[in-house]
């Protein structure tokens, strides 16, 4: 059984208990403890079960590269799945219950999987979904959906806050272990900034787990001691518990800091993501340790023998009384030694090497009276929910079973691979190292940066250098480099510590165990944990020819997980390699993406949520909308009034009642958000006559002129009325969510084209509050306003003029998008919403309601006025609009013009806008479309038009809607179908678009 | 996340505070132009494994439009400059042939 020493551990403190429930259970760890190391002090050494077959897992690994055990953590709006617990610090009330399993961890039916494992090989998904085709919706689908995900997604609102933070270095040091350390130290003496981040709440790595001395010191009073010299250095900053998680271009990382996770209790943001701009990153990030690939190795029980050595040096934790250690390098013999020492039973080494003579390490375990076999493997290991015992064979053979060893626990060394994530995730290649079979970086390829050289150095293990004092070594040159390349002064007589060295015999690489495993072993040798994918799979995926490490990687799921390959790439593709009969090194790596280890999404969003998701844009009358009723309809960052609903009115009746009451008595519209740019200069008026597709340098002052606006494809972008405010001064009204993109527009086109044009553009949208005043009842609105003369002879149609109106000075335009008597006065912000408030007051006898966007529709509608968005998708050209007569033809160019000249655009066949009517009176369904004689190549009726707007007139109490149809305007008093969604098919009868008050009469009184 | 520097305000900034807009120096056919001549304008794009010439706009700054020459592969930046021009200026190329010796200077399109 797992177990907890009486000798405590170097990162628990025993005099505080912390109390811990896991499925219910009541437990108990010690602050420091980390989830895992709880959980196995508990003797609760199952977990999780995997995600293909349910098999029982237990912990394997000791930090972020922990395939088996994820746990839910926490309730309702702080409940998070798949969180491993070797990177979760225990705290007292922290709540974990094991994932994928029904009805419990103990007994889990979907085991049953690991039985018909013969039926769900590697790729099952894509051959089951070969046939019958009938089984796609009612058998496959709701397997795999059910079988789908670890971990059940969040239901309530999460409850944390997140934020994102700019930082600036001139050296960001990924990695706090005594490589880290020592860089920080190193790059900190010449006096540049530097950001030091450790993924753990420790530094120091594992190197004081090893054990060892430098400068003749221990290691942890050498940590100590570098940490206490790196807090005097005002210009290097350290952070615990944040983990550099991905590298980009030009020297952008993103770190992830966990504020609160160990301490919920805690005020403030949970997550904090560091968005760090760095002059150059030095990756610290140590090595993983390699499992074994041997039948049975997904046991509980089975572990990494460094995870091994961490529990038991670090939190006083033994994994079994009986641990068989099996590998095939030196190093993991410390983790027999250290059990010896800690009074543990270490029955065998399996050591698949043979060895001409004892290294130092070997002679140690020796001389503690461990047995240890050479040339020796592990055949299979016994026991289903917990190892019970191993059987031995020899590594050379086929795993013909020589003795049978009884142990509840296995550690398994298949040798250290650097962490290269980081080096590689902006294109630092990798080289393979077979001395040490890993892939380490290519320091001739490092990933570059704006100026072309290299930006990433890797220390220490994450170098491909293990022993200490290499590692020592490498940090301290790899800083020193990185300095005096940036340009920093470095001091020449400091040298890096020296570590105690030990003589290593070189590993063997061991891909497979015994070396001639038969099939059936292969069937039960696990590469990657969490996605079950086994040898046998990565072999049956070369033979059916995927020979692309990136395509089996995707035909077998390895390396696909939550874990993404950590432990399992590598054996991955040597496994490949294998059955390929190719070189490691050609086979290569599949792509390495971040970031690292899985970020939380509430870190990505940072504050931008809720209300601080997007800016919202408010018009000077908005707090009045909102007191009165207004049904809100967003438009870009705007919000505008929908309609404005009386006590229980519903919203069409609201609609109804306004369109009615702009036609017969009084409407107000805020037309605030209506895009205004001033274009100003001795060239504007050339400027404006290439922008819209009529002629602007013509109109006079005091007028204004409806235009269209295309872009170079000759397409239809915006439209609205253009002013001469002066000689050289135009004012350009867009549509609202035209405003900035037709600033940006105009600006693209002085600034890159027409360069040398004088013509300066301004956006003074939101310098103004705009209202339309409409109705028969206008004119006299604005009479008892007073202070300008407003009649039709003075102020005729389309003409503007300045003066003043209720004392507010103003700028009055007769112009009317409803066909009503119309103006909208434009005043100063500040003044919209008193002027609002008195047109409000002095129309009360006159009828005056205010109207909301659906009404502006409704009326726009009734006359045939198009809108740019729905009879206009940026397919439409203004000719399909009937709209020649605003384009010029005297203009020699405009943009545009060369593009509605080419064949398609001139094609007759061009579908042409027409009202459409509904024979019965009802409303047609918005977006329909109209269906011909014949069907097309995928049998599908053919289409001859469709609706762009339609709505139900209140004025002339039926369905009206505007549509593209084909050949329409030569088909008038035609009967079209439109078979709606709803299965009911549409009859609609083409006439003009124009089906209120056709003279204009209404508007020009 | 690109760095990119804006010549017109000075600033050098994330790329998120600005927008790329594809190549740099085409030149412009409008009407009387031939059908070859106008579908290079509007869609012929260039698309080099290597040296580009990029027409960028400080879109959250000072507003302003600029041309980029830059490494699509390594995304290596030789410099920024006004996008008041047909041709890339000739410090700019030198400061490409700089680093690739074997780059040499094609005719604007």
């Amino acid at each position: 059984m797992s177990t907890r020493l009486a000798t405590g551990g170097r990162l628990l403190n025993t005099a505080k208990p912390v109390n811990f429930t896991f499925n219910g259970k009541q437990l108990r760890g010690y602050e420091g403890d980390t989830l895992a190391s709880a959980l196995l002090a508990n003797d609760q050494m199952l977990m999780g079960r995997s995600f293909k077959y349910h098999r029982p897992r237990g912990v394997v690994a000791a930090g972020p590269e922990e395939p088996n055990a994820l746990v839910n953590l926490g309730r309702e709006g702080r409940f998070e799945p798949n969180q491993r617990v070797t990177t979760t610090e225990l705290f007292d009330g922290l709540e974990a219950s094991s994932q994928n399993h029904w009805p419990s961890l103990e007994f889990d039916v979907g085991a049953i999987n690991t039985h018909l494992s013969k039926f769900l090989p590697a790729g099952f998904y894509y051959k089951m979904f070969m046939y019958p085709r009938s089984f796609w919706k009612h058998v496959y689908e709701p397997f795999i959906r059910h079988s789908a995900g670890l971990g059940k997604a969040p239901k309530a609102r999460d409850e944390d806050t997140y934020e994102h933070f700019h930082a600036y270095c001139d050296v960001l040091i990924v990695g706090g272990g005594v490589a880290g350390l020592e860089a920080a130290r190193t790059a900190g003496r010449s006096g540049a900034r530097v950001l030091l981040l450790e993924q753990t709440n420790h530094f120091g790595g594992r190197a004081p787990v090893d054990g060892g001395t430098v400068d003749g010191k221990p290691v942890d009073k050498f940590v100590e001691e570098i940490l206490e010299e790196l807090s005097q250095m005002e210009n290097v900053q350290l952070r615990p518990r944040t983990m550099g998680a991905g590298v980009y271009d030009h020297g952008y990382v993103l770190g992830y800091e966990q504020l609160t996770d160990h301490a919920p209790a805690k005020a403030g943001p949970r997550h904090r993501l560091w968005r760090i701009r760095a002059g150059h990153v030095i990756t610290a990030t140590g090595a993983i340790e390699r499992p074994l690939s041997f039948a049975g190795n997904d046991i509980p029980g089975v572990m990494l023998a460094g995870a091994m050595r961490d529990y038991l040096v670090n939190f006083g934790v033994s994994v079994g009384d009986r641990t068989v250690l099996v590998t095939n390098n030196d190093n993991a013999y410390l983790t027999a030694i250290a059990l010896k020492h800690a009074g543990l039973d270490v029955p065998a080494i399996l050591d698949a090497r043979v060895l001409p003579q004892d290294s130092e390490l070997v002679a140690q375990a020796r001389a503690l009276g461990i047995r240890i076999l050479m040339g020796h493997a592990i055949s299979s290991v016994k026991g289903g929910k917990r190892v019970t015992g191993v059987a031995i064979c020899s590594q050379a053979g086929e795993g013909a079973v020589l003795e049978e060893i009884a142990c509840d626990a296995v550690a398994m060394s298949g040798g250290w691979s650097p962490v290269v994530h980081l080096w590689s995730h902006c294109g630092g290649k990798l080289r393979w190292d077979s001395k040490r079979a890993c892939f380490s970086p290519d320091v001739d390829n490092p990933p570059k940066g704006a100026d072309g050289v290299g930006f990433v150095t890797t220390a220490g293990a994450a170098s491909g250098m293990f022993p200490l004092d290499d590692v020592l070594h490498d940090a301290h040159a790899a800083a020193d480099g990185v300095m005096t390349t940036l340009g920093f002064k470095m001091p020449r007589d400091i040298s890096a510590p020296s570590a105690t060295r030990r003589e290593e015999a070189p590993l063997a690489p061991v891909w497979m165990m015994p070396n001639g495993a038969s099939a059936k072993l292969r069937e039960k040798t696990w590469l990657d944990y969490q996605n079950d994918v086994k040898v046998s799979d990565v072999r049956l995926a070369a033979q059916e020819g995927f020979v692309s490490v990136e395509h089996a990687k995707r035909y077998t799921t390895l390396g696909m997980a939550t874990d993404q390959g950590k432990l399992s790439n590598i054996n991955g593709l040597a496994t490949l390699a294998g059955a390929l009969d190719a070189e490691i090194p050609t086979v290569g790596t599949t792509t390495f993406r971040p970031p690292y280890h899985p970020i939380s999404i509430g870190a990505i969003g940072g504050g931008a949520r809720g209300a601080t998701f997007q800016p919202l844009r408010r018009t000077p009358m908005h707090g009045w909308h909102d007191a009165n009723g207004a049904e809100w309809e967003p438009v870009g960052q705007w919000r505008r009034p929908y309609a404005f609903k009386r006590g229980s009115e519903s919203t069409h009746d609201a609609v109804m009642r306004e369109v009615k009451n702009v036609r017969e008595n009084l409407g107000l519209l805020d037309a605030s958000t209506l895009g205004k740019i001033i274009v100003k200069g001795p060239d504007a008026g050339r400027f404006l006559d290439m922008l819209y597709t009529n002629m602007m340098s013509t109109l006079k002052p005091g007028k204004c002129r409806y235009g269209l606006m295309c872009n170079e494809n000759g397409f239809l972008i915006d439209d609205g009325v253009v002013a001469r405010v002066d000689e050289d001064t135009w004012l350009c009204h867009t549509t609202t969510g035209g405003a900035e993109s037709i600033h940006a527009h105009m600006e693209e086109w002085l600034q890159t084209e027409w360069w040398d044009w004088q013509v300066y553009v301004a956006n003074v949208t939101e310098q103004y509050a705009q209202i339309a005043v409409v109705g028969p009842n206008a004119r006299q609105a604005l009479e008892r306003l007073g202070g300008m003369d407003v009649s039709k002879e003075t102020l005729g149609f389309m003409d503007w003029a300045d003066g003043t109106l209720g004392g507010y000075p103003c700028r009055v335009y007769r112009i009317s998008f409803s066909g009503e008597l119309s103006y909208e006065i434009a005043v100063d912000a500040s003044h919209g919403q008193a002027l609002w408030d008195a047109l409000m007051a002095l129309g009360a006898d006159l009828g005056v309601m205010p109207y909301g966007t659906e009404a502006l529709h409704i009326l726009r509608a009734e006359k045939g006025f198009i809108m740019i968005g729905d009879e206009t998708d940026g397919t439409v050209i203004p000719q399909d609009l009937g709209l020649n007569w605003a384009i010029s033809k005297k203009k020699e160019d405009y943009l545009g013009k060369r593009a509605q000249a080419r064949s398609h655009m001139t094609d007759p066949e061009r579908w042409q806008l027409v009202g459409l009517e509904t024979t019965d009176g009802s409303t047609l369904p918005d977006g329909a479309y109209a269906v011909g004689e014949g069907t097309n190549d995928n049998g599908q009726r053919n289409t001859i038009g469709r609706v762009t707007s339609s709505y139900h007139s209140p004025n002339l109490n039926k369905g009206i809607a505007m549509g593209l149809v084909l050949h329409g305007p030569d088909r008038m008093g035609e009967v079209i179908s439109f078979p709606g969604v709803d299965g009911k098919v549409y009859e609609a009868r083409i006439v003009d678009p124009v089906f209120y008050d056709k003279d204009g009469e209404k508007q020009n009184v | 996340m690109l760095t990119i520097h804006c010549p017109n305000c000075g600033v050098t900034a994330e790329e998120t505070e600005f927008h790329a807009h594809g190549e740099a120096h085409l030149k412009r056919f409008g009407p009387g132009s031939s059908e070859d001549e106008f579908e290079g304008y509007l869609f012929m794009r260039k698309n080099p494994k290597g040296v580009h010439f990029e027409r960028w706009r400080h879109q959250y700054g000072c507003g302003k439009w600029f041309h980029v020459a830059r490494c699509t592969m390594t995304l290596e930046v030789f410099g920024s400059y006004s996008a008041q021009t047909v041709e890339p200026p000739q410090e700019i190329i030198d400061a490409i042939q700089d680093r690739r010796p074997d780059f040499a200077a094609g005719p604007a399109r």
